[in-house]
């Protein structure tokens, strides 16, 4: 791996955590109240663009394993391996995010007959198979193979997921992002592209963090080996991250 | 499931203000605990690199030392 993650990391730091700034300043003092649910809306700008960059981070993870599935580079793998890592994290913080907002609006935590809060519940579960499923495989070239394949498959599910829910007959979630326009005043849609933008810096950010922090690791144990020819540095046992 | 909607009026405001802080900082929390990991990592890596350097200098020392003993001995 001769790629250096860590270049441009405090840059998109910065603009990650600046974009964040505003988005929180144009949320609170900026975008007015909504008419219907009142100051709890503002979860929105927080939720939704966590749900979108969750479901992106998916695709790219798929994205990246189509690379290592074409190329056989392991750094492919490794770009997989922390894109579905981060999308998880994200996935998290936009499901309980999504709960509170759920408890705030209609009185549940979770609303089951609910298309789009299932789906992105079933994407994120299926996703939570990943992990399992490379901590299962012993050997590293076949752990890489069946997780970009896995990947690959549950990546396209995501876009899929998305159609069917959009295609379903009964809505429950309110429709505010569509292609004719939305149905978001002007203030409101800046205030959640911003948080989008945000939203999506901090995960560029956090992916290249975990990239350029795994990168250092694996240089290490590689100068190690070519140093001292001590091959003790392997992890013992089996590990769900590439090594 | 519109009817759900109809039944649930905006809560006031100290009453919804609780709600929109703990989704906010239920997302500062996940950053933060994301970000405790990785310094642990990045603390164990330094340990790594530490040892390595110490293994790296110890290796070097060892056929210097070999080479000076055989010269020690004829002298």
């Amino acid at each position: 791996m001769s790629t250096t993650y860590g270049r441009g990391l405090r840059g998109l730091a910065i603009a990650a955590i600046v974009t964040i700034g505003a988005a929180l300043a144009l949320a609170f003092f900026y975008a007015p109240l909504d008419a219907n649910q009142g100051f709890v809306q503002k979860i929105f700008y927080i939720h939704v663009p966590l749900a979108i960059v969750t479901l992106c981070g998916f695709v790219f993870g798929a994205l990246t394993a189509v690379g290592y599935l074409r190329t056989g580079d392991r750094k492919w793998d490794m770009r997989s391996y922390v894109a579905i890592h981060m999308a998880l994290i994200f996935g998290i913080a936009g499901l309980v995010t999504g709960s509170i907002w759920a408890k705030a609006s209609w009185g549940h935590w979770w609303v089951w007959n609910e298309p789009t809060l299932v789906s992105y519940l079933i994407v994120l579960l299926l996703f939570c198979t990943y992990q399992p499923l490379r901590f299962s495989i012993e050997d590293p070239e076949r752990q890489s193979r069946y997780a970009s394949v896995f990947a690959v498959v549950a990546g396209a599910f995501v876009p899929l997921n998305f159609m069917a829910v959009r295609l379903a007959q009964q809505y429950v979630h309110p429709r505010v992002l569509t292609l004719t326009g939305g149905n978001l005043p002007g203030s409101m849609l800046l205030t959640f592209l911003v948080s989008l933008l945000g939203i999506a810096l901090l995960y560029a950010t956090l992916w290249k963090y975990e990239m350029a922090a795994k990168n250092a690791r694996s240089q290490v144990r590689r100068l190690r080996r070519t140093l001292l020819g001590d091959d003790t540095m392997r992890p013992v046992g089996r590990s769900a991250a590439p090594s | 499931m519109n009817v759900l909607f109809a039944v649930a009026p905006a809560l006031p405001l100290g009453k919804a203000g609780k709600f929109v802080a703990a989704a906010y900082i239920v997302f500062v929390l996940v950053i933060l605990i994301y970000v405790a990991i990785m310094a642990v990592r990045a603390q164990r890596l330094e340990g790594e690199l530490t040892d390595l350097r110490r293994d790296v200098e110890a290796a070097r020392q060892g056929p210097d030392r070999a080479e000076r003993e055989p010269q020690e001995s004829v002298l």
